[in-house]
């Protein structure tokens, strides 16, 4: 079990950021630690199969 | 030959090339005030997009193939300033890269091999792909703040369940700001850490409240954002009930108050019995509700965002806000700004950025019985007919969808604000122009600065016709923002901004100034 509520709140964010890059940005800049990801949207037909097989598994 | 035939329309898309929504329209803003330039758009290739550029004039056969992984930019002007961007597309899309930015992966397990400890994603992905990405945080046992929005109801239900199983929480969807261990996520104020904690659905009424108690002297233990459909029965209050069970155990945390749009009935009722049974002091403050559908019993109960924080800060005994100024100074400015004023002039005009605070105006005029119109109406509040038009005394939100489908939001870029500024200056029975201005992390670097020119252009107007516009306007943020309390409310006042220290003082101010417009007349 990695980190839960009460533990976010104990030690702070430590943060992987997923989608606008000022998020992580912001974070930094206020010494947070924060791992930012280059998100790319799936490809359309990824997508519908992964939605398929999410509802399948 | 006329200018007008020398405007073309084109369009580029580049394959495969994936910019954020935020990115792509600074990119399109900078693009659109190049001279020359009439109209320009960069997005990626979503159905939607596609559409809104085909309704733009653009020829739908250029437009067709891309796809959502596809850049497409979209200019129409004098052919050859459309003509110099296109073939410089490069150096437009081109970041500028923030200085401390180090850290960064390609992939969710690069990123946690590279971070192992990591308690918290931070989720701002177009909606559709939002839950995707939130299942996959929770099934790594971490946190989710999530921004985006646009995000099914269903959706929420089933990563709130299966986060309150884990013993973690979903911040959102739509969840503007949080601010954890004293540090702020997405758009967040800059406040010390103190022993109120925060509970919130609403993104600006969490801003608004911290900065009011950082400015008091005290501060924050923890601000958790819920997300505004939380307290919904659909929901049924997940995130929140999370988040005051946590806080209620947090060392830190010495008072909790809970800030909320009014919630389902049935979660209400949960709502009030969790309040009731914590075993810390709560404040909490429904936003909407009256006086007789508020719960009571165990827990406090504030109207506004301001008298939630004079009730935290008594609670924790810390200080008690100062007004900035005396009553009877606050009474001869008024008494000033309506002596100016003249026959015609009768109504308040609220443009608001924050949701939350244009909703905690309509309830102060609605509690001293003045109907204002809105396009995000209290209930039993009048809906505007037209979001972009005005009637009578009207409080707009303008971080509503109608303003923000396609478009910034006007907490990042003030244009769609500034005209409709311009547009109230030139109605002649507009007489109180009440504004907010939001600072913090996330937001431009002046804010203020940036509303100024389309205030004194208003009030030009407004005395060309022989009157006067008076402004009255608070500033949502800190001395410890990047952009400095003290500077924005400087550029404010030199522009002749009467200021207040909380929204609900500048609505009431101008609710004052109308009582003694009408007073006078009659």
């Amino acid at each position: 079990m990695g980190a839960g509520l009460e533990s976010l709140l104990r030690d702070g964010p430590v943060a992987i950021n997923l989608g606008l890059r000022g998020f992580a940005e912001s974070l930094e800049s206020q010494g947070g630690q924060v791992v930012h990801v280059d998100w790319t949207p799936p490809p359309e037909i990824d997508a519908e199969v992964a939605d398929i097989l999410d509802k399948l598994l | 030959m006329t200018s007008d035939r020398k405007i073309t329309s084109d369009v580029a898309v580049r394959k495969n090339q994936y910019y954020d929504s935020v990115f792509l329209m600074s990119v399109a803003s900078r693009m659109q005030v190049t001279p020359g330039v009439t109209d320009a758009a960069a997005l990626m290739g979503t159905a939607n997009n596609k559409q809104m550029l085909v309704e733009m004039g653009f020829d739908p056969g250029q437009v067709g193939e891309a796809t959502p992984q596809d850049l497409v930019v979209a200019l129409r002007g004098k052919k050859d300033a459309v003509r110099v961007i296109l073939a410089d597309l490069d150096s437009w899309l081109e970041r500028k890269e923030g200085a401390l930015f180090a850290a960064s992966a390609s992939s969710w397990d690069e990123a946690r091999r590279r971070q192992p400890g990591s308690n918290i994603a931070v989720i701002s992905v177009p909606g559709r792909y939002a839950a995707r990405e939130t299942h996959a945080a929770l099934d790594a046992s971490m946190n989710v703040f999530l921004f985006s929005d646009h995000v099914s109801v269903e959706d929420e239900l089933a990563m709130k369940k299966k986060a309150s199983q884990a013993g973690l929480i979903v911040m959102g969807p739509d969840c503007g700001t949080a601010i954890v261990a004293g540090v702020g996520i997405g758009f967040a104020n800059a406040v010390r850490r103190g022993p109120v904690g925060v509970v919130a659905s609403s993104g600006t009424g969490l801003q608004e409240f911290t900065t009011l108690i950082h400015r008091a002297g005290s501060g924050i233990s923890h601000a958790l954002g819920t997300g505004g459909r939380d307290l919904s029965d659909a929901i049924g209050g997940l995130s929140t009930q999370a988040a005051l069970r946590a806080l209620e155990r947090d060392q830190g945390t010495q008072a909790i108050a809970v800030l909320s749009k009014p919630p389902g009935t049935r979660t209400l009722e949960a709502l009030a019995d969790a309040l009731a049974d914590c075993r810390k002091p709560v404040v909490v403050c429904l936003l909407g509700l009256t006086e007789a559908e508020l719960p009571r019993g165990g827990f406090k109960v504030a109207r506004t965002l301001d008298e939630a924080a004079s009730l935290a800060l008594q609670l924790t005994g810390g200080p008690l806000p100062a007004p900035v100024l005396p009553p009877a100074a606050i009474s001869e400015v008024l008494s000033r700004e309506v002596a100016l004023v003249n026959e015609g002039q009768k109504y308040i005009r609220g443009l608001f950025a924050g949701g939350s605070l244009c909703y905690e105006a309509q309830q102060i005029l609605r509690d001293l019985a003045l109907t204002a119109h809105s396009n995000a109406p209290l209930p039993r509040m009048p809906r505007l007919a037209d979001a972009r038009a005005s009637f009578e005394h009207t409080l707009v939100d303008m971080g509503a969808d109608e303003f923000t489908e396609g478009r910034p939001h006007p907490m990042i870029d003030a244009s769609q604000r500034s005209a409709r500024i311009r547009a109230e200056g030139r109605d002649p029975q507009v007489a109180v122009l009440l504004l907010d201005v939001i600072l913090g992390y996330g937001v431009p670097e002046d804010p203020a600065g940036d509303l100024v020119a389309a205030i004194r252009s208003a009030r030009g107007e407004a005395e060309r016709r022989g009157g006067h516009l008076a402004v009255v306007a608070s500033v949502c943020g800190t001395d410890a923002d990047p952009q400095g309390l003290e500077k924005q409310e400087g550029t404010l006042r030199d522009a002749g901004v009467i200021l207040f220290p909380s929204n609900a003082q500048a609505t009431l101010a101008a609710r004052d100034l109308i009582s003694r417009i009408d007073a006078r007349r009659s």
